[in-house]
Parts: structure tokens; C-alpha cells; sequence
């Protein structure tokens, strides 16, 4: 499959317009909330889907379908469980005390709820790991493209060679993103996510039309597929009767309350989009406007990596010049066999079964059915998927950088003009450290691995932190910190006594020893998360009630009980943030009632 | 904030619309084999060019009555406080 002169000239019109917007943007940048803050100018929709795009990085598109293919619609839960009603609570109950207190990020609540040490920990814990989640989207966008020699021919006929794709790939698109964020701050960063949001839909939904309507529709899916892939319910009463390997309570209380509401109730990547609103009333309709087309995803990037399962085999159209097919096995339809990049061999696992490379599963499909033209606008739009996850984690950064780590504890006093100069230096060393974090992934892949699973150890207790700071006046500082701190040993020792059926030990755990093992590693995940918060909720309760409380009068706007509650009266009742949550929370059961 | 994004979103659809529709008009038939003999360029440029026309209708229409000086950044009042 070679690209030509017309799905070149799509990608050079996105790449156009993306610097243009930044550009346009430029002038009305003139002070650090401009900046960090978009100006708190954004209308509520525009908010919503940078908030719904910020998040729909690399991972989401590539992963989604990855585990679509592996696991089948389960993978749905991830959504339906997961997100939407993590979403709802954030918009509903949190977003007051995120918009309505003097805090301009979450660390930085933080402070003003609990104290600086508290603020300190997630603040530098949480600046590390953007920089490194957008190092490793830098390095999957990357391999990508190398793996599927989507590039090789324009390169070799200017005269450079395929050893060099990698290097060109992550140095343009850093480059751009740069660009773009360095300009026109956040509200660039935002605006490019909302046209970002659009070319993702706008590039998989043909794909999935196609999909559908070669494999028979749904119909045509539940026939080709074992009976647990399109279900997501069905079978979730015992680990051994679903593929993902875990029973409902864990996959409820694990995923479904543990590490949704840690990652879209805390995360400053998303509340950051929140935040940027022009109201109150705004700010606390982001989520949730966010949630509707969030919940309808799963048929756009989930659904691929069944039908990518299904595919009947065709002996008209060659699979493009990928790898071999893994066609022999069943059920493994277009997805290709995993290739060691030093020898070129097919991996295999530990019974000598090649094994599969889910992640191929949605760009291979797109090779499949895509024509010239159009292939141009669904490459686009994975290109698209990658940098907006990228511009996210970078403006998380800057502002994270500047607000909570520069002027806390380096430069306290300085004018604005120095912070919104030092904002844009931290673009430009954020970018410089995720392009390093980019190659440090391409040599040392445990290590990513690793710095990974520190952070997922960092976050899971985060939750519990949040819940008991908005919720209950009597927690305290250090029973904030101390909460904080066992509840991440309490993960680590965790992952380090037990391990998933059929791993050896080391980054999948059993490091300290062997205590429990797990019939899958998600099973694993979510009981690590679920630890961690237990433990971080207690330790914070003893700790807050053998230390001194702060005064009431302090801690007005920062806790439930101590603010007002917001007032909805000016919006029409149908805008208002509760009557959005109830359709959203209807059309959620909805759904998993559907495809139960 | 100065500029309104369906504006550049619109236009950058109607471009890519006009590319794909384009090429589905013009350009080799051969290629719809993949896509199960469907000319997929013209159909979903045609589907990309009326999302552009809504969009740039939404933004100009919008435009109108605010014409004038632009508002200063953090001048609006915020219903919040």
C-alpha cells in the first residue's frame, strides 16, 4: 500500500490548519491566564469535547482496539462503568470546588484544601508522568508508521532512508505540537482538540461503516465471534467464564469506582479542560456534555478490533505490506503475528503459539478497506488521535510546571509577564523531555513499563485523598499526605506479592515474594487499585483525627458542607448540569442493558 | 476568544470534502475494490462538505450581532463568583 500525492494533500490540510489556528491565537495571548487558563473564556461545548479529546490519545484509539480484539465488547466497560459515570460525579459534585475556589489546577486545591507537602507529591509526581505518557504516544505514533511502511517510498525517493522514518516521525510531530501550544497556549491547545475530535469521527466512522457492512453487521459479528465477545455482561459472575478474566464485584469497585474516579475526577489533564470554562454553570456541564458522545465510543474505536477479528478471509486484496496475516488461527482474522523488530522473527509464547499483535489491529483495518483519498483522512485522523493526546499532556505540563512546582518553591514573587515567558520555556522543555522519553522507550522498554506502574501506584489512593478533602471537613493535611503515601506502598507491596496466572515474576509483580495469583492481569490491576484506596481512605481518617483540623472559616468553597451550593436558576432547565447527568446516567443503562 | 473555531473547522472539512468528492468524481474507479465496490471517497466527501456548510453557517451566523471591537480577555463576568 503506497500512499499518494491526495492523502498527502489531506494530511498537509490538517497540518495547515492546526499551526493556523495557533497563529490566529497568538494575538490574544497576553497574560498567564490567558495562557494556562484560556482567558476561563470557553464556551461549555467547545470545553466539553477538548476535555473528551485531550483524553483520546494514542492509547485510546490503538488500545481500545487492541483490547476489542482480545477481549471483545467487554472492553466497553471501560466506558460504560467507567467513564461516564466518573464524569457525571466530577461535573456534578467536584467541579464546584475545582472552579469555584481560587485554585488554578487540582494540585494546587490541594494546598489550598490540605497543605503544601500534600500539593508538592501529586504535583511533581504528576508533571513526571505527563511527560512520560506523552513520550510514549510519541514513540507508538512512530512505530507505527515505521512498522506499517506507511512512509517509505516519499522518504526513499527523496533520498532518505527507512532508518530515519522513526526520527523524522516524533522530531514533526513534537514540532507541530510545540508550535501550536507555544503560540496559543491553552486555548490553542483546546480549539485544536475540538477539530482534532471531529477528524477522529470524521476518519473512523467510514471505517467502521465499511466493517460492519462487509462482516454482516452485528448480526454477522455475534455469528462469527465466540458467544463472550459480544456480550459484556454475560458471564461476568466468575474470572473463568469471561475473556477478561475478572468477576463483577472487581471489575465495579476496581475499575467501575477506584480508577475511573481517580483518573476523571483528579486528573488535572482533563479537569484542566474543565476548568477553562466561562462559568460555573459551564465548567460543570464539560464532563458531562463530554459523556454523551463518550459513551457512543466504544462503536467507533472498540468496535474495529472485533470486526478486525471477523474479517472473512479474502484473497482479492492483499493485506498491504505489513506482515503475515495470523489468518491460520481462528478467530484471529486480519490481525497480524507480532515480529521481534531486531530479527524480524514472529514471537512466540511460552507453549511456542505465535502471538498476536492486538495493536496493528485498527491501522491494519483501515489498510484493509480504505482507498486512496480516504486512507489519507483515516491516517489523518490517527495522526490527529496522537497529537491531541500529546497537546494535552503538554499543557498539563506547562501549567502544573509553572503554577506548582516554578512559582511555589523557585520564583514566588515574579511579574506575570515572567510566568506566562516561563510557561512558554516549560512547552518547549516539556516537549524536549517527552521527544528524550520518546527514545528512552525505543531502548529500555521495561523501564517504561516500570515508570508506568509507579505512576498507576501513585494514582490509584489518589481518589480517596479527593473524596474525603471535598467531602468531610475533618480531614487534615497530614492525614492527607500520610493517606497518600501508605495507600501508594500499600499498591506496590500489593503488586509485589502477587501475580496473573501464567507471567513469570518481575514488572508483572510477584517481585517481593508470592502470595495470591490472579486468573488475569486486569484482575490484578484492579485489585491493586482497590487496595491502595482502602488504605489511603483509613490511613487518612485515623491520621485526621489524631491531628489538629483547620478552622472552618478556611476551608469555605473547599469542602461540601462549608459552600453554597451552586445556583442554576439562569440556565434553562434542560442545560441545567442535573438534567444532563440523568440522561446521561439513563442512556448509559441503556446501553448496557443492549449489549448485555 | 477572538476567533470562532467552527470557522476553521468548517473550512478545513469543506477542503477535505471537496478533495475526496473530487477525486470520487474524477479520479480511477479501480481503487473501490477495498471498499467493497463502493466509490466511499465521493459518498463521504459529500457527507464532509454539508458537515462544512452547517459549521460555517453556525459560525457566521453567530458572528453578526457581536460584530464590533472584540471583548477584552477577562472582561466577561463570570456567573460563578
Amino acid at each position: 500500500m503506497t500512499l499518494t500525492l491526495l492523502d498527502w494533500l489531506v494530511m498537509f490540510v490538517y497540518f495547515g490548519f492546526v499551526l493556523g489556528v495557533g497563529f490566529a491565537l497568538k494575538r490574544h495571548v497576553k497574560t498567564s491566564k490567558d495562557f494556562f487558563q484560556a482567558g476561563r473564556s470557553i464556551p461549555a461545548w467547545i470545553c466539553g469535547l477538548a476535555f473528551l479529546s485531550a483524553n483520546l490519545g494514542a492509547q485510546e484509539i490503538i488500545g481500545m482496539g487492541a483490547s476489542g480484539a482480545k477481549y471483545g465488547i467487554a472492553t466497553s466497560h471501560f466506558y460504560w462503568i467507567g467513564a461516564i459515570p466518573a464524569m457525571v460525579f466530577v461535573g456534578i459534585f467536584m467541579m464546584p470546588f475545582y472552579y469555584g475556589s481560587r485554585a488554578r489546577s487540582v494540585p494546587e486545591y490541594l494546598r489550598l484544601r490540605f497543605d503544601e507537602k500534600t500539593r508538592g507529591f501529586n504535583a511533581i509526581s504528576f508533571a513526571l508522568m505527563t511527560v512520560f505518557s506523552s513520550g510514549i504516544s510519541m514513540y507508538a505514533m512512530a512505530r507505527l508508521i515505521q512498522v506499517l511502511h506507511l512512509f517509505d517510498n516519499p522518504f526513499q525517493s527523496l533520498g532518505i532512508g527507512p532508518q530515519y522514518i522513526f526520527h523524522i516521525c516524533v522530531i514533526a510531530s513534537a514540532l507541530i505540537v510545540l508550535a501550536y501550544i507555544f503560540l496559543g497556549g491553552l486555548t490553542s491547545a483546546i480549539y485544536n482538540e475540538v477539530l482534532q475530535f471531529f477528524l477522529i469521527v470524521a476518519g473512523f466512522l467510514p471505517l467502521v461503516y465499511l466493517g460492519l457492512k462487509n462482516v454482516g453487521g452485528w448480526k454477522g459479528l455475534q455469528q462469527a465471534l465466540p458467544v463472550s465477545f459480544t456480550h459484556s455482561w454475560k458471564g461476568l459472575g466468575d474470572p473463568s467464564t469471561n475473556p477478561l478474566g475478572v468477576e463483577a464485584f472487581s471489575l465495579a469497585m476496581g475499575l467501575g469506582f477506584v480508577l475511573s474516579f481517580g483518573y476523571w475526577c483528579t486528573d488535572f489533564l482533563v479537569v484542566q479542560r474543565a476548568m477553562a470554562a466561562d462559568s460555573m454553570s459551564a465548567a460543570r456541564r464539560t464532563p458531562l456534555i463530554a459523556a454523551i458522545p463518550k459513551m457512543l465510543f466504544p462503536f467507533l474505536v472498540v468496535l474495529p478490533g472485533l470486526i478486525a477479528l471477523a474479517v472473512p478471509p479474502q484473497a482479492t486484496v492483499p493485506p498491504s505490506a505489513v506482515v503475515e496475516k495470523a489468518g491460520a488461527q481462528p478467530h484471529a482474522g486480519l490481525i497480524p503475528y507480532k515480529v521481534e523488530e531486531t530479527t524480524g522473527r514472529i514471537k512466540r509464547d511460552k507453549n511456542g503459539k505465535p502471538e498476536l499483535d492486538y495493536d496493528l489491529a485498527v491501522p491494519v483495518l483501515l489498510l484493509h478497506y480504505f482507498p486512496t483519498g480516504i486512507l489519507g483522512l483515516g491516517l489523518t485522523a490517527l495522526l490527529a488521535s496522537f497529537m491531541s493526546g500529546m497537546a494535552g499532556n503538554v499543557t498539563a505540563f506547562n501549567t502544573v510546571w509553572t503554577y506548582d512546582i516554578y512559582q511555589a518553591y523557585i520564583k514566588k514573587n515574579a511579574t506575570d509577564a515572567h510566568y506566562l515567558w516561563m510557561g512558554r520555556m516549560a512547552t518547549v522543555f516539556g516537549i524536549t523531555a517527552s521527544v528524550l522519553a520518546a527514545y528512552v522507550a525505543t531502548q529500555f522498554n521495561n523501564i517504561m513499563d516500570i515508570l508506568q506502574l509507579v505512576f498507576a501506584f501513585v494514582n490509584a489512593p489518589l481518589f480517596a485523598t479527593f473524596l474525603l478533602g471535598m467531602f468531610w471537613k475533618r480531614a487534615t493535611g497530614h492525614g492527607a499526605f500520610l493517606g497518600l503515601f501508605s495507600g501508594t506502598l500499600a499498591a506496590a507491596l500489593h503488586h509485589g506479592l502477587t501475580l496473573p496466572a501464567g507471567a513469570s515474576p518481575g514488572v508483572k509483580g510477584g517481585w517481593m515474594g508470592m502470595l495470591h495469583a490472579y486468573p488475569s492481569e486486569m484482575a490484578q490491576n484492579f485489585w491493586t487499585a482497590i487496595f491502595a484506596w482502602t488504605v489511603c481512605f483509613v490511613v487518612t481518617i485515623l491520621v485526621s483525627f489524631l491531628t489538629t483540623p483547620r478552622k472552618d472559616s478556611e476551608l469555605a468553597g473547599l469542602v461540601y458542607s462549608l459552600t453554597d451550593r451552586p445556583r442554576e436558576e439562569t440556565t434553562p432547565w434542560y442545560l441545567r448540569p442535573a438534567t444532563l447527568a440523568i440522561i446521561v446516567l439513563c442512556m448509559t443503562l441503556l446501553l448496557n442493558i443492549v449489549f448485555y | 476568544m477572538g476567533l470562532d473555531i467552527r470557522l476553521p473547522i468548517g473550512l478545513m472539512f469543506g477542503i477535505l470534502g471537496m478533495l475526496l468528492a473530487g477525486y470520487g468524481l474524477l479520479g480511477d474507479r479501480s481503487v473501490y475494490e477495498r471498499s467493497l465496490g463502493m466509490n466511499i471517497n465521493l459518498i463521504w466527501g459529500t457527507v464532509l462538505i454539508l458537515f462544512s456548510a452547517l459549521l460555517l453557517f453556525l459560525g457566521s451566523r453567530k458572528a453578526r450581532p457581536r460584530a464590533g471591537p472584540a471583548p477584552q480577555p477577562g472582561a466577561r463576568p463570570r456567573r460563578g463568583d
